[in-house]
């Protein structure tokens, strides 16, 4: 196992609840600071791929390495950014209760989080522009603002990969730009990261490399190789349309919504 | 001042006061946990699942509280294991055992000759009963409970907002949540001496829903939710000593009281605050403003200077 490259590979993965496995056969060998964007259909198996790798989903075949290891060994190496309907923004906490939550492990059983924890905590509030919200109720806050204390709290935990399910799903323009912003410093700082997206075209723009799934994984590659209409068509079947006009490709689907979704997708 | 300090003069009225304000304590404190993890349903099921424990316990001459903490842990489990076969839903696995434990109690006790007697004591509570003994075992429970509370605060608490995250960090989700689940059941057979097992579920709910519409952080619902049972068993008692009512049921209603008057006047979350308050609307699809939709800028002020850093620092 030693000899395996640096970063993040997955082998002959098959993941997925009860009898019927959602992903099958996943090959995939991610370098460290690359920015891989996940996309496919609703139900395809995108948020299944990121909770195999985070341990989450049931893994019945295969492995999940990081750096020559299996990843059940490091979790504390992983950090997820969940869909933001996952948690009930009612709860009595602080936006940075919230953040602090992702020190924990480094804090340990028995013990408060230190001044480092909290320097830490402050360092990736004022990252997402909510230094000044630090003690706000988190059902107070904006959608974008609350996706934002989700990733405030991937970022303290200083993870060497970094998992996110539609972090732009009903947000704001300043919190997208913020996102993309963040993530591409992330990635130059050497961070794996996988985010799952419905908007392709913004995934095709900011991300390195398109990993397209649907059951499978149907192409990995360079925006510039992948974002085909071929690939496209055999990722979503008959529910898109793809319109070329100049240099772009406008992606719709069929019935769902691409782009930034005023609402979160059923599902 | 009579009303006050004449019945001090009893000793049987001492114990009940000392055991009112530990069991107050003690459910408010758990309270937080079943209001913010929604564990109301639960925690009903378990009060009337401790039942045949209680009986077995008393007929066999052997310790109530053992035999309903048994009870009440099998109950608890049995809900967790029927409702993750996934064909029956959570809410009918507890109307099913919860149910059928409190009917197997009172087939046991109708055995009984004095049964009527033994059952109302059981359902309503009989605070002028408690010896030294079940204040001792009450408060070394609830010095218990509040001691694994806050070594395990933040794990808990972690585990309650998002298992997801916990999960992922590798904690064990499933032994936090069965510590909840034990912790719950520990306080509901202390509890039941003094309230009875039909009401007990509002000293659970009840001073801890009042505290959440006080404050707006766990911890202070914990501490003032615990206030808030001491206080609310203390004034009941009173209540049903003068008034020569049902203690636990006076109790409750007191509660009741505090919380419908929470409800209305609560400066941050009461019908009058709200309507005294400007109510920004915030939500998922809202702009890029960035301020706090002006929860804690109390009073009638109109926001005007952007986000303001509150006073509530954890």
């Amino acid at each position: 196992m030693s000899s395996a490259p640096p970063g993040l590979i997955l082998r002959g993965v098959g993941a997925g609840y009860g009898d019927g496995l959602v992903l099958q056969g996943v090959d995939l060998a991610i370098p460290p600071g690359t920015l891989v964007g996940v996309i496919g259909p609703n139900g395809s198996g995108k948020s299944t791929l990121l909770k195999a790798i985070l341990g989450l989903a049931p893994v019945s075949t295969g492995a999940v390495l990081l750096d020559g290891r299996p990843v059940a060994e490091q979790r504390d190496r992983l950090a997820y950014v969940p869909q933001r309907e996952a948690v009930d923004w009612s709860f009595p906490v602080s936006a940075e209760q919230v953040v602090a939550m992702g020190r924990y492990p480094r804090v340990g059983w028995l013990r408060i989080p230190g001044a480092q924890d909290r320097a830490a905590v402050r360092d990736a509030l004022a990252r997402v522009a909510l230094a000044d919200l630090g003690g706000a109720q988190i059902g107070a806050l904006s959608g974008g603002q609350q996706q934002r204390v989700f990733l405030a709290r991937a970022l303290v935990q200083e993870a060497s990969v970094l998992l996110l399910d539609e972090p732009m799903t009903g947000v704001d323009q300043m919190t997208e730009h913020l996102i993309v912003d963040l993530l591409t410093d992330l990635r130059d700082a050497g961070t794996t990261i996988l985010h799952a997206t419905h908007d392709l075209e913004s995934a095709a723009e900011v991300s390195d490399q398109l990993c397209f799934v649907n059951r499978r994984v149907v192409a990995y590659g360079p925006p510039a190789d992948t974002f085909t209409p071929p690939i496209l068509h055999a990722t979503f079947g008959g529910e898109m349309l793809i319109v070329h006009e100049g240099d772009h490709t406008h992606v719709h689907g069929g019935g769902h919504h691409h782009g930034p979704a005023d609402q979160p997708p059923a599902g | 001042m009579g009303w006050l300090t004449d019945p001090l003069g009893y000793n049987f009225v001492l114990r009940a006061l000392a055991e009112v304000v530990v069991m107050g304590a003690t459910c408010g404190a758990i309270g937080a946990y079943v209001i913010v993890r929604r564990l109301a349903f639960i925690g009903d099921a378990i009060s009337h699942a401790v039942f045949p424990g209680i009986v077995i316990a008393y007929l066999a001459g052997l310790s109530i509280f053992g035999g309903a903490l048994v009870a009440g842990l099998i109950t608890a489990f049995g809900i967790a294991l029927v409702a993750r076969g996934g064909r029956i839903r959570e809410d009918a696995a507890i109307g099913i055992f919860f149910a059928a434990a409190f009917a197997l109690g009172i087939v046991l006790i109708s055995t009984r000759q004095t049964f009527q007697g033994d059952l109302t004591g059981f359902l309503i509570g009989n605070l002028q009963g408690v010896s030294a003994g079940d204040i001792a075992v009450s408060a070394a429970v609830g010095l218990a409970i509040i001691v694994v509370l806050a070594a395990l605060h933040k794990e808990l608490v972690l585990v309650s907002f998002d298992r997801t995250l916990a999960a992922a960090l590798g904690y064990p989700v499933f032994a936090l949540d069965a510590l909840l689940l034990v912790i719950l059941t520990v306080t509901i057979v202390v509890s039941i001496q003094a309230v009875g097992i039909i009401l007990v579920l509002a000293m659970l709910v009840t001073p801890a829903a009042t505290a959440r519409l006080l404050v707006d952080r766990f911890v202070p619902m914990i501490v003032v939710g615990a206030l808030l049972g001491a206080v609310v068993g203390v004034v009941g008692y009173y209540l049903s000593f003068h008034l020569g009512t049902a203690s636990g049921a006076t109790i409750v209603l007191v509660a009741t009281a505090a919380f419908v008057t929470a409800f209305v006047a609560s400066p941050t979350h009461g019908l009058l605050g709200q309507r005294l308050r400007r109510h920004p609307q915030h939500g998922g699809t809202s702009p890029a403003v960035d301020a706090p939709a002006g929860h804690e800028h109390g009073g009638s002020a109109p926001d005007l200077g952007g986000p303001t850093r509150d006073d509530l620092r954890p």
